[in-house]
C-alpha cells in the first residue's frame, strides 16, 4: 500500500519496520515528528528525554543492552549531545544505534544555520542523508544494518524540506529483532585512557572501511544523461538539481555523506565536462573534491547561506530566470507573534514596563523580543538565560542585580536551565529568574516534559515540582504568579528584584492552545466608550487592531483572556 | 504530464496543513506522484505560512518558486498580495476576503494596502474572491474556512466531487466530518 507521509513520519515507519525497540529524543523543529510518530507503534518504546545528551545516552545504553535504538534532535541538539556522540564513536554499539539530526537551512525555526555534517566528520561517525520520504524510510532501515555491520552509531541527516514534505511511501511489515545477549566488555565500553587508546585506531580503520563500502554502496548512485553538466549532490539539493536540470545533466547522488567516497567521484568528474557540487550550507563535498585534486564548481556559484531551490540552480547554471507578477505596493511583513491569550504576554508587558535587562532564552517566549514588547536583551541557546544573567551580574555588580532578570520556559528550564540556577545559588548572585511555566513545550508544537505530569504517550507520569526543586537547589525566595493578573505580577517582580538574595518567580498558566484550556467568549470593545488612546496596543495582541480610530477585537482570534481590559483606562472592553 | 503546482498561503493557525493534506490525498488517489511541503514550528505562531503541493508524472523539488504556481489558494488578502509573484502567468488565484492585520500594521509601523483584490485583478490575474469566513461560520465554525476554500478550488480542478469527498473522509476526524462537508458544499456553490 502507498501512503503520503511526511519525511519524519516515513522515518518513524522505517524505525518500526527495522525492529527498533527504544527511542529517546528531545523535541526540536524539524525533527520532532519522528519521535511523535514512532511512539504510535506499540512495539517501540518511545520517550521525551529532558535534553539531547540524556536522549543519546539512553539510546546508547539500550544499544549496549542489545536493542536496536534511536534518538532524534535538531542540529543544535547535536551540540548538546556531542559529548556522548564523540565517545560512542569509540565504543561502537551492540544493537544498531541510529541518530537523526535535522538541519534547518534558511533558519525557518532555529537560532543558527550550522551544518551538522561537521559533527559527523569530527566524531568519525558514519552519516547518511535521504532526499524524500521513501528514502527516509529506506535509509532509516539501512542505518540499523550499517550500524551493526560496522559497529558504529549511524547519523541520518535530515533537513527541513525533507522532514516536512510528504511524498508516497510503500509500507512493509516489521521485522522483529531479538535482543542481542548482553556480555560485559570492559575494553569496548569502559572508555578510560588505557582502553580508549586501543579503540582509537579501530575508529580510524572503521572510517576507512566505510569509505571503501561507500565506493560500491547502493546508497550512492550515478545517473548519466547529457554529460556536459555533472552535478554532485545529496539530500534535498539533489531534488532541486533534478528539478532544474532534468536530463540536461548527469548526477552523482550521494546517500552517504560521511565518509565520502573517492573513486566514484573521480570517475564521475572524468566523465562530465563541467562538474557542480550543489550543497546547502558549507562546502564539505566541494572541499573533499578539491582535496582529491578535482576541479569542481561549488561555493563560487552557490551561497553558503540559506536554502538552494530549483530556480537558483536554473539561474546559476543555465542562466534562466522566471517571469512573474509583482503586487504593485509594499506588502507589510507578517512576523510570528505570541498567540491571542498567550500567558507569556502579560509577563512580558510587565518586563517592558519595568525596563529591566532581560536575559532571554529559546521558546515561544522569545517572541517577547519583538515589537511592541521588545522585552528581551539576549537569546543564545537553550539554558543560556540563567547562566548568562549570572555572568552579566557578576560583571556589573549589585546595581545590575536589581535591574535584570532571566526568563526561561518550563521545558527549557528542565533541559539545561536548572544547572545555571545551581550556579547562581552556589556562586551567589542575587539574580532574579522567571520560569514561564505554561505546562507544555510550546514552540515545537506541544510536547510533554518532566514538569507536565504526562509522558510522551500522554499517560500519567511523575511531575517535577518546580518550587521544591528551586528550594532544593538553594533558592529560598520562590514565588508563583498568574501572568493574566498583570498588576500582581508586576508587584512581585519588583519585590523580588529588590531582595538581597537570589530568587525565582514562576509565572504559571497553561498555554492557551492546550485542548483542556477553557476559553472565555471573545471580548468586545464598546465604541461609545473607546477614546482611541491605543493603550491596548501596547500588549501586542494579534486580535486587537485600530480601525477608524477605535479599537476592534477579531472575534475569530480572541479567547477572552482579559489582559487588554487591564490596559483600558476607560473601561471600554468587556 | 508536466508537473503542476498549487500553493496554499495564509496566517499561521488558519488550517493550511489540513487543506494541503486534503488536496494531497485527492491527487494521490488519482495516481499522480505527489509532494506536499509544509511549514511547522516558528511561523505557525501567527506568521505568514505557505504550503506547497506539486503533482505530475515525476515530482522532484517539493517547493514552488516564483512564477511556478498554477493555482494559489489564499486564506487572507494580504497573503495573496505577498505570494502573488509565485503565480504562473495565466494561473488562478483563489482567495478568501478575510483580512488579518499583521503586527507592524497593528503597531502603526506599516499600512494594510486597500483594495488588494482590485489591484491584483488590474495586473491581469484571474482572481476568485470568496467570503470564506462567513460561509464557514454558516457551516458551524470559523475554523472551517480552509475547507470552504477547498470547495471553491475543487471547481477549478478536473476531478469528480466524490474524489474530494473521499479525501475529506480520510483527513477530517469523524466527529467534524458533517460540519466540514457542509463547509465544502458551501464553497463549491460559492461565486
Ligand atoms: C538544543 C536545542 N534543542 C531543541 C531546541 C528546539 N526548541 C526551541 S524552544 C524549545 C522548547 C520550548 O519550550 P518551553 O521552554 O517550555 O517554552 P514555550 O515554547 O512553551 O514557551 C525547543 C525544544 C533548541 N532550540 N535547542
Amino acid at each position: 500500500m502507498k501512503k503520503l507521509m511526511l519525511g519524519n513520519e516515513a522515518f518513524a515507519r522505517g524505525l518500526y519496520e527495522a525492529g527498533c525497540k527504544i527511542a529517546s529524543s528531545y523535541p526540536g523543529t524539524p525533527s520532532t515528528e519522528i519521535t511523535e510518530e514512532v511512539a504510535k507503534y506499540d512495539e517501540v518504546y518511545a520517550e521525551w528525554a529532558p535534553n539531547e545528551k540524556v536522549a543519546m545516552e539512553v539510546a546508547l545504553g539500550a544499544s549496549v543492552a542489545g536493542a536496536r535504538s534511536f534518538c532524534a534532535m535538531k542540529h543544535v541538539g547535536l551540540n548538546v549531545a556531542a559529548d556522548p556522540l564523540y565517545t560512542a564513536g569509540y565504543t561502537g554499539v551492540t544493537g544498531g544505534m541510529v541518530i537523526a539530526v535535522a538541519d534547518d537551512p534558511g533558519m525557518h525555526s532555529s537560532q543558527n544555520e550550522q551544518d551538522s555534517r561537521h559533527h559527523a566528520i569530527a566524531s568519525k561517525v558514519m552519516m547518511i542523508e535521504p532526499s524524500d520520504s521513501a528514502e527516509c524510510k529506506e535509509f532509516a532501515k539501512a542505518a540499523f544494518d550499517l550500524s551493526e555491520q560496522f559497529d558504529t552509531p549511524v547519523i541520518v541527516r535530515m533537513s527541513t524540506r525533507v522532514a516536512h514534505s510528504q511524498s508516497a511511501v510503500e509500507l512493509c511489515d516489521r521485522v522483529e529483532k531479538d535482543l542481542i545477549p548482553y556480555e560485559k566488555n570492559i575494553q569496548k565500553f569502559v572508555m578510560m585512557p588505557g582502553n580508549a587508546i586501543r579503540r582509537h585506531p579501530q575508529v580510524e580503520q572503521r572510517i576507512e572501511d566505510i569509505r571503501k563500502y561507500a565506493e560500491t554502496s547502493p546508497l550512492n548512485r550515478v545517473e548519466y544523461n547529457d554529460t556536459k553538466i555533472g552535478v554532485i549532490a545529496a539530500g534535498i539539493s539533489y531534488q532541486y538539481a533534478r528539478d532544474a536540470l532534468g536530463s540536461k545533466a548527469s548526477y552523482l547522488k550521494l546517500g552517504i555523506v560521511n565518509p565520502l567516497p573517492v573513486e566514484i567521484i573521480k570517475d564521475f568528474c572524468q566523465k562530465c565536462e563541467t562538474v557542480y557540487v550543489i550543497e546547502q550550507l558549507d562546502d564539505i563535498i566541494e572541499t573533499h573534491c578539491r582535496k582529491n585534486g578535482l576541479n569542481v564548481h561549488g561555493k563560487d556559484t552557490f551561497s553558503l547561506l540559506g536554502e538552494i531551490s530549483q530556480s537558483i540552480v536554473r539561474e546559476k547554471i543555465l542562466g534562466e530566470t522566471a517571469e512573474f507578477t509583482e503586487f504593485p505596493e509594499n506588502v507589510p511583513v507578517r512576523p510570528p507573534v505570541m498567540c491571542a491569550g498567550c500567558p507569556h504576554r502579560g509577563l512580558f508587558y510587565c518586563l517592558s514596563k519595568l525596563g529591566v535587562m532581560v536575559s532571554g532564552d529559546i521558546g515561544c517566549y522569545t517572541l517577547g523580543a519583538t515589537a511592541p514588547l521588545c522585552a528581551m536583551d539576549t537569546t543564545i541557546c537553550m539554558g543560556a538565560s540563567i547562566s548568562g544573567l549570572h555572568g552579566f551580574n557578576k560583571a556589573r555588580g549589585a546595581e545590575s542585580e536589581k535591574k535584570s532578570v532571566a526568563v526561561i520556559g518550563d521545558s527549557t528550564f528542565m533541559h539545561s536551565g536548572m544547572t545555571g540556577l545551581v550556579n547562581i545559588a552556589y556562586n551567589a548572585t542575587n539574580s532574579t529568574v522567571i520560569i514561564l511555566d505554561n505546562s507544555i513545550t510550546g514552540m515545537t508544537g506541544h510536547q510533554q516534559n518532566p514538569t507536565t505530569g504526562k509522558n510522551l504517550k500522554g499517560d500519567p507520569a511523575a511531575a517535577v515540582n518546580l518550587v521544591d526543586l528551586c528550594h532544593a537547589i538553594g533558592i529560598k525566595s520562590v514565588r508563583v504568579v498568574d501572568p493574566y493578573h498583570m498588576a500582581e505580577t508586576e508587584a512581585v517582580i519588583k519585590e523580588e528584584l529588590a531582595k538581597d538574595e537570589p530568587s525565582v518567580i514562576i509565572s504559571r498558566r497553561p498555554c492557551a492552545l492546550l485542548k483542556y484550556v477553557k476559553h472565555n467568549p471573545p471580548l468586545k470593545c464598546d465604541h461609545d466608550k473607546c477614546v482611541g488612546c491605543k493603550q491596548c496596543l501596547k500588549i501586542g495582541c494579534p486580535a486587537i487592531s485600530i480601525h477608524d480610530k477605535k479599537m476592534t477585537i477579531d472575534h475569530t482570534q480572541c479567547v477572552g483572556c482579559g489582559i487588554c481590559t487591564e490596559m483600558c483606562k476607560v473601561g471600554a472592553i468587556g | 504530464m508536466e508537473t503542476k503546482s498549487i500553493m496554499i498561503v495564509g496566517v499561521g493557525g488558519q488550517g493550511s496543513l489540513l487543506a494541503s493534506r486534503i488536496i494531497g490525498n485527492v491527487l494521490l488517489s488519482q495516481g499522480f506522484e505527489v509532494k506536499v511541503s509544509e511549514v511547522h514550528g516558528m511561523s505557525q505562531r501567527g506568521g505568514s505560512v505557505v504550503t506547497y503541493v506539486k503533482y505530475g508524472d515525476e515530482v522532484n523539488s517539493p517547493v514552488i518558486v516564483k512564477g511556478e504556481a498554477d493555482i494559489i489558494i489564499s486564506f487572507e488578502q494580504l497573503e495573496a498580495a505577498r505570494w502573488l509573484p509565485f503565480l504562473k502567468k495565466g494561473g488562478h488565484l483563489v482567495t478568501s476576503t478575510q483580512k488579518i492585520d499583521p503586527m507592524p500594521v497593528i503597531n502603526g509601523a506599516a499600512v494594510y494596502p486597500d483594495d488588494i483584490i482590485g489591484k491584483i485583478k488590474a495586473q491581469g490575474v484571474d482572481v476568485i474572491a470568496v467570503d470564506a469566513l462567513t460561509l464557514a461560520e454558516q457551516a458551524g465554525t470559523s475554523k472551517a474556512s480552509n475547507v470552504v476554500l477547498m470547495g471553491v478550488v475543487s471547481k477549478k480542478m478536473q476531478f469528480e466531487e466524490s474524489v474530494w469527498q473521499a479525501a475529506l473522509e480520510q483527513c477530517v476526524p469523524a466527529k467534524f466530518l458533517e460540519l466540514n462537508k457542509k463547509a465544502f458544499a458551501l464553497g463549491r456553490a460559492a461565486e
